[in-house]
């Protein structure tokens, strides 16, 4: 399986979750282009390539949970709520900029 | 000469926020009285000015009479009285006896925002006929409701459960020093009604529940959700689906904002045309442990300051839109979430937000959120949202009161006769670093919570991230290096003191059980409250 292909994208975190991510609002990556199985990465793909490759923090729970986005973190593909664009489901391009925002509660 | 007691301090404040409140009811009595005195004395001019007749006075009526060829003379007749039957249309809205839509110390107080297209005469009359809730009166609520209040709003109701505190008033601008102490909705309507007598204030001094979220919301045309809870966020959101209520949401936190216009246009449950809900962007609430508090996270004011003032022109424009007739009438907003953060560039960016979910809870056909199941407090919004219980990780025996721990730094072992040292053990205080910085206890040492939750205690099994794995095995080898020293383990408030104490034992630093490693009971607000009551309470 060969899998030299990567497609640059940029991940931004917001809302606390940057600090999960070593404080970093805004990351320019290389991702693979396709993922364990050959077929098109996809963000349900991205989320566990974050966790296992660019999360530095123990406490995956505060990002995912039942294999997908915890509850209470939006995400956000090219400035768009993902369920405009089919959510885990939707193939990652070059270029693309996707967003995780957790909700805040403070007032 | 000693300080005066605390108690005399507190009395004295409460005697004058009582005066002040006091003042303040007596300025505004002042103040509807001069204005209705204003009020009759135009009315009483007016009168003289439109019925006395001035045959030979007034110029027109000269001219008319001597001056004019008759054609003429009766075109102008009929243009003039054209223009009162155009001004009879619309005496309609004016109350009776007025001659103007609004007081004259209206169009003087709103004169700057009357001008504006946006507003206008039409959107200050909705305005002022508007009633708007603002659910929470702090760090939002405080600037949505001074803006609203100093707009013309009407009617303006205050929902708050809490009172003033001295840590509220870096941004809950409303509130003052003297009123700490004072319920949140007194302090706010004292600051309102000086601000705008104008405006009819409504308190409601108590938190909002499911049993009584109906009856408070229903009386008003628009919902600020100023709270800062999820558990609160469901709730306000699902009741105003029930009650067709356009709802500005927003919260705040560290230097991020977010804010949203829900049920925008507020269509009954099931309609597909309405605004989604809170629901429909959130169907589920986030895990408890995720969910930080100012309290705890902190907050710089003018953040939270920003994201109440946008709720308030958010409802300005909710309220006003399309009121001006010679502008085309447009629809509401499409959905979207702004976010806000002070220390990114840009600060603003707006996302899209998805319609209504065909399964929402709340607002769709299938809802299971009902003004009944509401009432009768059968929906448990607490629940739904779940609490975090106290952190009990610990068994007895790895623990030590603030008390005992002075003892041991301050007193001589009444057995051995040892003398107290601080250098007999290690006490590592896990507060971030910031705080440490603030205030700390003389002899420890940092080592951040952050920094112990992000130390993979498997071993140094990270290969790829070698350089990241010796920066934070540092503390753990520092500590290693005291191997005859019982560790103490001191946070804010006890809690994360306790997860530490199990993090170092699962990265060996117990040596096995022959090294005694605890936590302080309660933490640093125990420490202040039993033993040094001069340490700083932030
Ligand atoms: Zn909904």
């Amino acid at each position: 399986m060969k899998n030299d292909d990567t497609i640059p994208i940029t991940v931004e975190f917001s809302g606390g979750l940057e600090m999960l991510f070593s404080n970093d609002r805004k990351h320019s990556l290389s991702m693979p282009a396709k993922d364990e199985d050959g077929t098109l990465s996809n963000i349900a793909y991205l989320v566990r390539y974050l966790c296992d490759s660019v999360m530095k923090d123990p406490r995956k729970d505060l990002f995912v949970l039942d294999g997908t986005v915890r509850p209470g973190i939006l995400v956000l593909i090219n400035e768009a709520d993902w369920e405009l664009e089919g959510e885990d489901k939707y193939e990652i391009k070059n270029g693309d900029n996707i967003l995780f925002v957790s909700t805040l509660h403070g007032g | 000469m000693a300080p005066p007691p605390v108690l005399i301090l507190e009395s004295l404040r409460q005697q004058i926020a009582s005066c002040e409140s006091q003042l303040q009811d007596l300025r505004r009595q002042l103040a509807e009285a001069e204005h209705q005195q204003r009020a009759a004395q135009q009315h009483a001019h007016d009168r003289l000015r439109t019925s006395a007749p001035a045959p030979f006075g007034d110029p027109l009526t000269h001219d008319m009479r001597y001056g004019i060829h008759d054609d003429f003379r009766s075109e102008v007749f009929a243009a003039l009285s054209q223009g009162e039957e155009e001004q009879a249309g619309e005496e309609e809205q004016r109350p009776p006896g007025r001659r103007w839509p609004l007081d004259a110390v209206e169009y003087r107080r709103y004169g700057r925002q009357l001008i504006m297209p946006e507003v206008g005469l039409q959107g200050q009359l909705r305005l002022k006929n508007a009633a708007v809730l603002i659910i929470g009166m702090g760090g939002l609520g405080c600037p949505a409701a001074a803006y609203l209040a100093g707009a013309g709003v009407g009617t303006i109701g205050l929902v708050d459960g809490d009172v003033v505190e001295e840590s509220n008033l870096h941004r809950q601008i409303l509130h003052s020093t003297a009123r700490v102490g004072m319920t949140k909705v007194e302090s706010a309507m004292v600051a309102l009604n000086s601000l705008n007598p104008n405006v009819k204030l409504v308190s409601h001094t108590t938190r909002l529940s499911p049993e009584t979220a109906l009856s408070t919301m229903q009386p008003y045309d628009l919902v600020l959700d100023c709270t800062d809870n999820p558990a609160s966020r469901y709730l306000i959101s699902d009741t105003c689906v029930l009650l067709g209520k356009t709802l500005v949401s927003a919260s705040a936190l560290r230097t991020d904002g977010q804010l949203m216009v829900l049920n925008n246009p507020p269509m009954p449950p099931g309609s597909t045309s309405g605004g989604p809900c809170y629901r429909c962007v959130f169907p589920k609430p986030p895990p408890p442990e995720s969910v930080v508090s100012c309290g705890d996270g902190g907050i710089l004011g003018p953040v939270v300051g920003i994201m109440g003032v946008l709720q308030a022109l958010e409802a300005i424009k909710v309220l006003t839109r399309n009121s001006n007739p010679s502008i085309p009438e447009t629809p509401p907003d499409p959905p979207s979430l702004l976010i806000f953060s002070a220390y990114s560039s840009p600060m603003f960016r707006s996302i899209r937000l998805r319609t209504r979910k065909a399964k929402c809870a709340a607002c769709s056909a299938q809802a299971s959120v009902t003004p009944e199941a509401l009432n009768s407090g059968s929906l448990d919004y607490v629940q739904f949202c779940g609490v975090i219980n106290p952190v009990d990780a610990l068994s007895p025996n790895e623990r030590i009161s603030v008390n005992n721990y002075a003892k041991i730094r301050l007193d001589v072992n009444p057995f051995t006769g040892t003398e107290p040292s601080k250098d007999s053990h290690i006490l590592v205080d896990v507060r971030e670093k910031v705080e440490f910085d603030l205030c700390n206890v003389e002899g420890s040492v940092n080592v951040p919570f952050s920094t112990v939750t992000s130390t993979r205690s498997s071993g140094p099994n990270g290969t790829s991230n070698g350089q990241q794995g010796n920066e934070e095995q540092s503390w753990v080898s520092e500590l290693k290096s005291y191997p005859d020293k019982p560790i103490f383990v001191l946070c804010r408030r006890g809690n994360d003191s306790q997860i530490t104490v199990k993090k170092m034992r699962e990265l060996g630093l117990d040596l096995g059980g022959q090294r005694w490693i605890g936590d302080i009971k309660g933490g640093l607000n125990a420490w202040r409250d039993s033993v040094d009551p001069e340490f700083p309470e932030y």
